[in-house]
């Protein structure tokens, strides 16, 4: 077993134990479950809602050239300068470049999961300039020095009173236990970053192709000011974040924010068309769209998973699942996590080394369930673990299927097997809890039930008799 | 090559294998036959919005009690002049921020305060101390209660939300339905050559980070205020 899936090992099973953690995770996410459920019920029609959703992801992704060409000559009509890298490397390398030519010197970011995909931040800080996280989830897990907790929700894992105690320690704030007052100490500090940095750097919830125009969502207006003060904005986007037409909107909008966060609609929902144009009084001078590939196209090419891409990262899937309750978002170690971080990351980092990812799942269809664009989450996990056992299987379960084979070909062994099994279960218990059995993964925290003394087949011959 | 043919001849050669259309496979949730065409109108799902002004208007207050917006219905200049005297009273406003308008300009000549003017460029500073951002908008939208604004109606970019209180002064027939007519709205008036930026403004502010309890004035306005006339 490779290092990454060990260590995913350790700390699942230390954190599904771990009460307190499970206590609060609950509580944040009942306060979801409510307010979602009671958003669903306000569309007319949720399920027709959601197909329409699917249909147009579907559209967007499987003409994406069409698209993509359309976006960008749109948004370059209007000044803005596209940059197209094929890997995060290369998204880096330009940002940083943008970065120096213009001598910036502090950086405003308002959350972008595409930024931690590549980190942008490290290499950034690396160039000696000083970024800082303005989402007040992301900037607490940022002056943390940790990766965000959940896509939507980074620092979801921690109590205000261990916020209360950073501020102290970060910033020089009197203790408090108010939400309210953290908030404040927060914006405080945040206003003058703003006021002060040079460039702004963003993601896009969507990049409309028929008018050219990013679409950004915050509940915080972070996103608005990060846009709005800096001389230079640049937006992080990953190319399948199109979308055909600017009316699609009015159906994604309040899709994501009664998914992602229980609201009818976020916010801010700002849609930015190229830099600041003629007439205007502010705005940045200089906009920059960075279309990030990245693994996407590899993705794209695999037919069967390419719904993958239709992903408007709302986290919904993340909220319902049994796993990522049990075992926390830190656990994955990936950028993206919970079942589309599962399904996704074997694609943008290889199978081989995350293929664990796909078998940490109930199989339930909790995910596939709350998608608001009907991606075909467990099937994909179940994909995912079919290709990983074609690429490498073990020796001892080619061994054991071979065996199993056998057994299901010949009756005669089959009932053997069936009338003598429990007298090996029998030896079992000299064995039970050590290395040397193979039912250690189930009789480490449960007792195998006996098996019958008489099989079903003798209790039904007996029973019509 | 360069990157950009890179990645589209990359994109094409994967899309020649057809990928299989959504609704099509059994499993949860694939309740929804799939649609013959790309659906484009989407109010038979959408939340429902009556027809009349007087439903819009009270979706439009349920929405913004629900949001902490307070929204007022004012039946003339007049009222308009009395309840904004109020409010600048009740805060103790001494500087407000606004743009040229045909409503903000009889707002600040009423409050006859101090103000910073965003039309053309402005200093930074003076816009973050003002006590308030007075603007029009381009919309209301019932179904949501939404605001719209765009660098061309509401005085640029920073004006709506880096002072702590945005004033928004709108008028009776901009209330429209839903987000599809604001869509449309937006279409007819900026058509051919839209603002840098456009914003769908919901609510003040806010924030659920810290224990996912509300706190309103994350980085925005704390106080949002719509004036319809």
């Amino acid at each position: 077993m490779n290092t990454v899936a060990q260590t995913f090992k350790e700390t699942a099973r230390r954190m599904t134990r771990d009460l307190r953690h499970r206590s609060w995770i609950q509580s944040a996410l009942g306060k979801y479950y409510v307010g979602r459920d009671e958003k669903k019920a306000r569309f007319q029609n949720w399920q027709e809602a959601r197909q329409a959703a699917a249909e147009i992801k579907w559209d967007a992704v499987n003409h994406l050239d069409k698209h993509l060409e359309e976006f960008v000559s749109k948004i370059e009509a209007r000044g803005t300068k596209v940059f197209w890298a094929s890997t995060g490397q290369q998204a880096c390398d330009y940002i940083v470049n943008v970065a120096k030519k213009h001598r910036v010197r502090s950086i405003v970011k308002s959350k972008a999961m595409t930024g931690e995909e590549i980190h942008l931040a490290q290499a950034l800080e690396k160039s000696g300039v000083e970024v800082v996280e303005t989402d007040l989830g992301e900037y607490i897990v940022q002056l943390r020095e940790e990766a965000p907790y959940h896509i939507v929700f980074p620092a979801m894992h921690l109590t205000r009173h261990e916020i209360s105690d950073l501020f102290n320690k970060k910033l020089g704030s009197a203790p408090t236990d108010s939400p309210e007052e953290l908030t404040m100490i927060a914006r405080r500090t945040l206003r003058k970053k703003y006021c002060a940095a040079d460039m702004g750097i963003s993601g896009a919830n969507f990049a409309v192709a028929e008018t050219g125009m990013i679409s950004l969502t915050t509940n915080e207006g972070n996103g608005r000011l990060s846009t709005s003060l800096p001389r230079i904005h640049v937006a992080l986007i990953g190319i399948e974040k199109v979308l055909p037409t600017l009316d699609d909107l009015a159906l994604f909008l309040p899709m994501l924010a009664t998914a992602g966060a229980a609201q009818a609609v976020s916010c801010y929902n700002t849609f930015i068309a190229g830099p600041r144009q003629e007439g205007e009084p502010d705005g940045p001078n200089e906009f920059h769209v960075v279309l990030l590939d990245n693994g996407r196209t590899r993705l794209l090419a695999d037919a069967e998973q390419r719904d993958t891409l239709h992903c408007i990262r709302c986290g919904a899937c993340l909220n319902v699942c049994p796993i990522y309750k049990n075992i926390g978002g830190h656990t994955y170690g990936t950028t993206y996590m919970g079942p589309i971080g599962s399904v996704l990351t074997p694609h943008l980092r290889g199978l081989a080394e995350w293929k664990h990812l796909s078998f940490a799942s109930s199989l339930c269809g909790a995910c596939s369930e709350a998608c608001p664009v009907k991606i075909d989450l467990h099937h994909h996990l179940l994909q995912n673990r079919r290709n990983a056992i074609r690429c490498k299987s073990p020796w001892w379960e080619k061994l054991i299927f071979k065996g199993f084979v056998i057994l299901m070909n010949y009756p005669l062994l089959y009932r053997l097997g069936v009338k003598f099994g429990w007298l090996g279960q029998k030896f079992h218990g000299l064995v039970k809890g050590t290395r040397l059995d193979p039912m250690i993964a189930w009789t480490q925290s449960r007792e195998a039930p006996p098996l019958a003394l008489k099989t079903f087949k003798d209790y039904w011959r007996g029973r019509k008799s | 090559m360069s990157e950009r043919e890179q990645i589209l001849g990359r994109i094409r050669e994967a899309l020649r294998v057809a990928a299989p259309k959504p609704g099509l496979l059994s499993g949860p949730g694939q309740r929804v036959p799939a649609h013959e065409k790309r659906p484009t109108d989407f109010r038979p799902w959408l939340p429902a919005v009556g027809d009349s002004f007087d439903e819009r208007a009270a979706l439009f207050a349920k929405n913004s009690a629900e949001l902490k917006t307070d929204f007022q219905l004012v039946a003339n200049r007049n009222e308009l002049q009395e309840k904004l005297l109020a409010l600048a009273h009740a805060e103790g406003w001494k500087k407000i921020a606004t743009h040229a308008g045909e409503l903000t300009n009889y707002a600040f000549a009423v409050l006859g305060l101090a103000v910073v003017q965003t039309g053309g460029r402005y200093n930074l500073d003076e816009l973050e101390s003002s006590d308030a951002g007075i603007t029009e908008c381009d919309a209301l939208v019932a179904q949501t209660g939404s605001v719209v604004v765009t660098t061309r109606s509401a005085g640029g970019r920073a004006l709506s939300v880096l002072p702590p209180h945005h004033v928004v002064l709108a008028r009776r027939d901009q209330l429209l339905r839903d987000l599809p007519a604001a869509f449309t709205a937006l279409k007819q008036r900026y058509g051919s050559g839209y603002p840098s930026m456009m914003c769908l403004i919901t609510g003040p502010s806010r924030t659920g980070d810290i224990e996912r309890i509300l706190v309103l004035g994350a980085h925005g306005p704390k106080k949002l205020t719509i004036f319809c006339m």
